[in-house]
């Protein structure tokens, strides 16, 4: 049997000849993303402003008839719903706002649930009430809250992880790229519309994780022939350890691609935005690891002379680490 | 690195048909099928999101524990001041700005009065609950401690949290998880919840209930402005009683409370066909109670529930026995759960509903469903692709890989954590890239033989090489899943748990376990070329 080769060997493509064009590119992407985030903003769910949603299903039935529901339940005078199809063409989900008062007086908020419950089941007997979800002003703010730090000490933990056992630079290029992954993801929100709620906070931070996987891998191999190559020069020393590794790279991001598209095409509704967002995220992150951590290297002016091992310091956890293996 | 010694593998062996072993019933239970009943059954439990049901997250009133603390202090000041042998006078008593503070009429009767007070603000132990000063000589000021109240929030949120576990037993067809978090919160998740609204009415409630003298000195024009005269309060008549959108003033102090109760009923009147509750004092309570009734016969007080007037009847004669009827337009259903609430116990503090998320039951199984079909689809993916780029190797890999869903699988069971909707996409995530590491060590195996290393040396420096890749690619994996487990909430949780252990058992299993198997086929086959 003739095994599949994803990338031939002795693969020598010259990544690093693109690194200003490409991170020209990538800091245009980055800006372009953020530039949608503070203008068109992120399609926060309950989670973070607070508010009700609820989920319904109309069992038989096509489709959800969204412009009747948004009648029915604008009649009962808590405001204009936000219908959105969620899932197959049969399921929506309603969003409002949390009624006036409901900070003090929050069977507000419930007696609102069962009003506007009680009118889709009136006008609509097949509707079948799949979810509620009442959140309140204080827990969304505190949500809000904790989700950034979550981010933010996720961020700063793997570069100082990266810093301790390898160097400086290759802190500040893992931080970069991850920085990178997480703008474009974020972009990604603002530009789709898509729901934006906790789910996606746990997508973020599985990117932080994951997206460092293929960095961390090509730094490592960096490191090696940083000590066995003494005399190349760095593009090309890079360009070597990025080839070198391209075909676990490849071979891994798509073994993850593989796992997740099925869960995206046939998964629940409510994992679609995780899903969309880990795989985005893979897939920018193999980008990101090549031509974001890598060349800012060549720029840190990182030395062959980094890695000469020396008593303590990286090394030693380097053998441990090897030790335990 | 390719030795593996017999004890090492039996005790490798072990752990792969224990574990696996462990995770049978999950997988039964997952895939919709019966586990017999008279084998033991540790599977893995499904979050709410998955099993349908609501999660309710209740938060306390903390300002409401400062003002009844120091109304029971005001209370306990007058009598103690009331009951000393002579008597103390005080005057110009105030609650204002959460401190108590009275007059001492005579200055002679300071030093008296400090020694009365003093076993009133120390609590239990070493611990002040209140800081006691005296100013311009015979004015008392009794102020709270921050350590006072929080020790009171903490009783008080303890207590309710018991409250809450006995109505919920009262049903008794639950079985709810009551979590306290934080300071001033309580957590109650309720699988298979049908009617969440029923069960909120029946938690949320405070069922605070209480017997006070009517004001009849009120002005009717300031009751109806909310204007309480000196020593009374105004409670609003509760909705759906015939004078409901009325106000009554009442006595501030000497009333009754209602938690000394030994049972409540909900019945029928028989005259009225009305809905009512009947109620048993204790001992105590019923002793109170009469002397209240004997002492104002002729004149009304009111039943107040949650700070609401359900009536307020005249005593038309004393009553001693101890029970007591109390009506205000329930429904059959609201008078059972006002009953329930009563014979539970009044919650020591009202408790708001802050965040409430319920998942229907269908739902919940359609999402295991569609789950599972993904998960299926990619796992084949996976192990197909695996297959044809490394042959032999891929065959270990992707019986590691399986392996690797088991111990997951198994280790969730035996740990009781809970499988949620995030978490199968942490599953499918986690299978994706397990495989990572075989990747890593079959590309380095495949880069060492082009090097011209030997069979057995190129699959030795293959494992050694890469395993420090994975070493330091999987801490940064487990940093991440540390701090969304941390920080997550609800089901996000259960995503981190997830990716937490599949980390570790894909270490292990695509690591040592495969290790273990291609020395071994290495050393029966003494294989002259790797096919990879």
């Amino acid at each position: 049997m003739k095994l599949l080769k994803l990338v031939p060997d002795h693969t020598n493509i010259h990544f690093l000849k693109w690194r200003v064009p490409f991170y020209v590119i990538s800091i245009l992407l980055i800006a372009a993303s953020w530039a949608l985030v503070l203008t068109k903003g992120l399609n926060l769910g309950v989670d973070f402003v607070g508010g009700q949603m609820i989920r319904v299903t109309f069992v038989g039935k096509p489709d959800a008839p969204v412009a009747s529901m948004r009648d029915e339940i604008a009649n009962l005078g808590y405001g204009d719903p936000i219908i959105q199809r969620f899932g197959k063409p049969n399921e929506a989900s309603i969003r409002m706002k949390l009624p006036e008062g409901s900070e003090q007086h929050p069977d507000l908020a419930n007696t609102m649930a069962e009003r506007i419950t009680k009118a889709l089941k009136t006008a609509h007997p097949e509707v079948r009430i799949d979810g509620v979800d009442s959140v309140s002003g204080k827990v969304s703010g505190e949500l809000f809250r904790t989700g950034l730090m979550s981010l933010a000490f996720a961020m700063i933990a793997i570069s100082i992880y990266i810093w301790v056992r390898f160097e400086w630079q290759f802190g500040v290029g893992g931080l970069f790229a991850l920085f990178h992954d997480v703008s474009l993801t974020l972009g990604m929100f603002a530009l789709t519309g898509l729901e934006f709620d906790l789910n996606i906070v746990a997508a973020i931070l599985t990117i932080i994780g994951y997206s460092l996987n293929d960095t961390i891998v090509i730094y490592d191999r960096i490191r090696e022939n940083l000590k066995k190559f003494r005399k190349m020069p760095l593009p090309e020393l890079l360009d070597l350890s990025v080839n070198e590794t391209l075909a676990r790279t490849v071979m891994t991001s798509l073994t993850v691609l593989i796992a997740l598209v099925p869960l995206l095409l046939f998964g629940p509704a409510s994992l679609f935005g995780l899903t969309a967002a880990i795989t985005l995220g893979i897939f920018v992150g193999t980008y990101s690891s090549i031509y974001m951590a890598a060349p800012l290297l060549i720029w840190f002016g990182v030395k062959s002379d980094s890695f000469v091992p020396t008593e303590g310091g990286p090394n030693k956890a380097e053998r441990a680490a090897r030790g335990e293996a | 690195m390719l030795d593996f010694p017999r004890w090492k593998r039996i005790w490798l062996w072990s752990i792969i048909i224990l574990v696996s072993l462990a995770s049978l019933p999950s997988l039964a239970s997952l895939g919709g099928m019966k586990w017999p009943e008279n084998l033991p059954d540790p599977s893995i439990n499904l979050g709410l999101d998955l099993a349908g049901g609501s999660h309710i997250l209740l938060e306390a009133d903390a300002d409401q524990i400062a003002s009844q603390r120091l109304e029971s202090m005001e209370e306990s000041v007058r009598s103690a001041m009331r009951q000393a042998t002579p008597a103390i006078r005080i005057g110009d008593v105030s609650t204002q700005g959460k401190r108590l503070s009275f007059l001492v009429e005579s200055a002679s009767d300071v030093d008296r009065a400090r020694e009365l007070l003093l076993p009133l603000v120390n609590g239990q132990g070493l611990r002040r609950e209140w800081s006691l000063d005296v100013i311009d000589e015979t004015r008392f000021v009794l102020t709270p401690t921050q350590e006072g109240l929080d020790a009171a929030l903490d009783q008080a949120m303890d207590s309710a949290k018991d409250v809450i576990d006995r109505r919920i037993n009262a049903i008794g067809t639950l079985e709810p998880t009551i979590i306290r978090q934080g300071a001033d919160r309580i957590v109650v998740q309720a699988p298979g919840q049908e009617d969440p609204e029923a069960l909120k009415a029946l938690i949320g409630q405070t069922a605070k209930l209480e017997f006070k003298l009517v004001d009849q000195n009120a002005l009717p024009s300031d009751v109806q402005a909310g204007n309480a005269p000196p020593g009374s309060e105004i409670f609003p008549y509760a909705e759906g009683t015939p004078f409901a959108g009325g106000k009554v003033a009442v006595r501030r102090l000497g009333g009754i409370k209602g938690d000394s109760l030994t049972n409540a009923q909900a019945s029928v009147n028989p005259q009225t066909n009305e809905n009512i509750v009947n109620i048993q004092f204790d001992q105590q309570g019923a002793a109170k109670f009469a002397r209240l009734t004997t002492q104002n016969v002729n004149k009304p007080f009111a039943i107040i529930l949650d700070n609401k007037v359900l009536s307020a009847p005249n005593i038309n004669e004393p009553i001693r026995g101890g029970s007591a009827q109390i009506s205000g337009s329930f429904t059959s259903e609201s008078a059972n759960q006002l009953a329930i609430a009563l014979r539970s116990g009044a919650l020591p503090v009202d408790l708001k509903v802050i965040e409430e998320r319920t998942v229907g039951p269908d739902l919940g199984a359609d999402s295991i469903r569609s789950g599972m079909i993904a998960m299926g689809i990619g796992t084949g993916l996976v192990l197909l692709l695996m297959l044809i780029t490394y042959g032999r190797f891929g065959v270990y890999a992707d019986a590691a890989l399986v392996l690797n869903v088991l111990m997951i699988l198994g280790i969730m069971a035996v740990l009781n954590t809970t499988l949620t909707l995030p978490g199968i996409a942490g599953f499918v995530l986690t299978i994706g890239a397990a495989v990572d590491a075989n990747v890593l060590i079959n590309e380095r195996i495949r880069e060492e033989r082009h090097r011209g290393r030997r069979v057995v040396q190129a699959v030795e420096v293959g494992y050694t090489e890469a395993s420090r890749a994975i070493f330091d690619a999987n801490i940064t994996n487990v940093i991440a899943a540390v701090l969304l487990f941390l920080f997550g909430q609800g089901p996000v949780k259960g995503f981190a748990v997830v990716l937490v252990i599949g980390v570790i058992t894909s270490v292990f299993t695509a690591v040592t376990i495969t290790r273990m198997w291609v020395a071994g086929w290495l050393r029966r086959a003494r294989p002259a070329d790797l096919h990879i």
